[in-house]
């Protein structure tokens, strides 16, 4: 049975772009709520 | 077959070479979206100030009306699951993502006109009945293809996809209100519009989400995995009928630890700014309150990922005790935290019960899929995730009332939650005991060849469509 893990039908570049369409939101807002998060210890 | 053909589930089967790794970002793309709900607050004072902008006139709608719409998108939620998870489970993911993002997306277009028109039943409609289907079907339509995607670690790969749905309004609820900035002007307060973006932005996220996705042919597995030859104790390598799994007493076990852990988490987040406030008087501002409830979400988020990765290793069941014995400690401490004015102790106990209320949503689909399999899966996860609405009205009521209560009869603010703290620490035990009565389904439940639904799946596999597992 063909393995999903070569890499010869998905490409590097495709990946990367697919964890960082839903990787850069997610890193922006738990960056925003760190920041609100911060004020527990001022 | 789908109502569009490029959405079957034949044209989502994966060619050699595709990288699993594509699914959990596929997955995300869809429980960012959705879990949105957690920020809908966000809408409730601007909504509640539409015709007066600066202040409330009679004629705007009320905070206690408003509160519905959140209410009834999770109300749907879990029943939308429930009653669509065969469907969702049958159709294929890429289908029910699609139709999920035209459900989340559609649900902002009408509560923008319900809003342009001012009638609160057209956003009852639009974003609780509508967005809550989309709300059902996205939650539970990347769960079977990321466990068959990753049957050597199916905690870790739904623990993404439900974190994902946690962290949702760490986006959302930003974005909601810088939109509003830039929409609102000093005679008109800009939610439509922010509703008409919002519902843009979240239907071409989505459909990425949908065409990203893909289930595995049928045999494949991972490199160098090996699947296990004979079932373990608690891990079935057979499949049980999503309708038969509601005749096994395991479903109701795991439903009354979900409710019980979702009860004890759901009350106390939705109180945590007052709460922490009121039983610190004057040493934890509302500023500070603020930050805790933001440090909450991040645990929760957190703890979804760790604890359902976690139970890949440990066993779902061992997880689950651990919620529910630590979850007692935590609890039955709170008071004394209070008592003694110890702020960080307090802090702690709190953070590690969110991530264990995180951990508990995210856990749940592998104890599903050890117990009755991978095939419906799905479909199982949403009859269970009535166990969630109902402990949506179980956990506030249990904080809210007994609170009020107390102040009622005399209790000083600082000692009204202690009743409640000790009562959340009693459903551990209700749920410690429901979990330790969880053993291997017994076999009469496993699907035999000629198990009516497999008889009509091979009318559809001769007719060109691929079997669902």
């Amino acid at each position: 049975m063909a393995n999903s893990n070569q890499q010869t039908g998905t490409t590097g570049l495709q990946l990367a772009l697919a964890w960082l369409w839903v990787g850069i939101p997610l890193v922006w807002g738990v960056y925003q709520t760190l920041l609100n998060a911060m004020k527990l210890f001022q | 077959m789908a109502y569009l053909p490029f959405l079957d589930r034949s044209h989502t089967i994966a060619k050699p070479g595709f990288n699993r790794w594509m699914v959990p970002p596929a997955a995300l793309c869809i429980h960012l979206c959705i879990g949105q709900a957690y920020a809908f607050s966000v809408f409730n004072l601007p909504m509640s100030k539409l015709l007066g902008i600066t202040q409330s006139t009679p004629d705007d709608w009320k905070l206690t009306d408003l509160g519905w719409i959140f209410s009834i998108a999770i109300f749907v939620l879990g029943f939308s699951a429930a009653i669509f998870g065969r469907w969702v489970e049958e159709g294929g993911p890429r289908q029910a993502m699609f139709t999920a993002a035209l459900c989340w997306a559609g649900g902002f277009v009408i509560s923008a006109f319900g809003v342009y028109v001012h009638n609160l039943w057209i956003v009852y409609l639009g974003y609780g009945l509508i967005g809550g289907c989309g709300l059902g079907l996205g939650y539970i339509s990347p769960v079977s293809t990321l466990i068959k995607w990753f049957p050597d670690r199916p905690g870790m790969a739904t623990g993404m996809a439900i974190m994902g749905f946690g962290g949702a309004a760490f986006i959302a609820s930003p974005l909601s209100v810088w939109l509003m900035s830039k929409f609102t002007t000093p005679t008109h307060i800009g939610v439509q519009e922010t509703f008409l973006v919002m519902g843009a932005v979240y239907f071409v996220f989505m459909i990425v989400g949908a065409f990203l996705v893909r289930v595995p042919a049928p045999g494949w597995k991972p490199e160098g995995y090996t699947p296990p030859v004979q079932a373990s104790k608690l891990i079935t390598t057979s499949d049980v009928y999503v309708y038969d799994a509601l005749k096994t007493p395991q479903f109701w076990c795991i439903w009354i630890v979900l409710c019980v852990n979702v009860t004890a988490g759901i009350g106390v987040l939705g109180q945590a700014s007052a709460m922490s406030q009121e039983m610190f008087p004057g040493r934890i501002t509302p500023v500070a309150a603020a930050g805790f409830v933001g440090l909450a979400s991040l645990f929760n988020m957190l703890g979804r990922f760790f604890w359902a990765s976690t139970s890949d290793y440990i066993g779902r069941k061992n997880t689950y005790f651990c919620f529910m014995v630590l979850g007692f400690i935590l609890y039955c401490s709170v008071p004394y935290m209070g008592t003694t004015g110890n702020i960080v102790g307090f802090v702690v106990c709190f953070l590690v019960i969110y991530t264990m209320y995180g951990g508990g949503f995210a856990t749940v689909p592998a104890y599903l899929k050890d117990m009755f399999g991978t095939r419906y899966v799905g479909a199982i996860h949403g009859l269970l995730i009535t166990a969630w609405s109902m402990a949506g009205i179980f956990g506030p009521v249990l904080v809210n009332y007994i609170r009020q209560y107390n102040i009622d009869h005399g209790v000083p603010k600082a000692d009204a939650y202690n009743v409640t703290m000790y009562i959340m620490a009693g459903l551990f035990i209700i749920g410690f005991i429901a979990n330790a009565l969880i053993k291997a389904v017994n076999q009469k439940f496993h699907m035999h060849p000629d198990h009516e639904a497999l008889k009509g799946q091979v009318a559809v596999d001769a007719a060109g469509e691929p079997a669902g597992a």
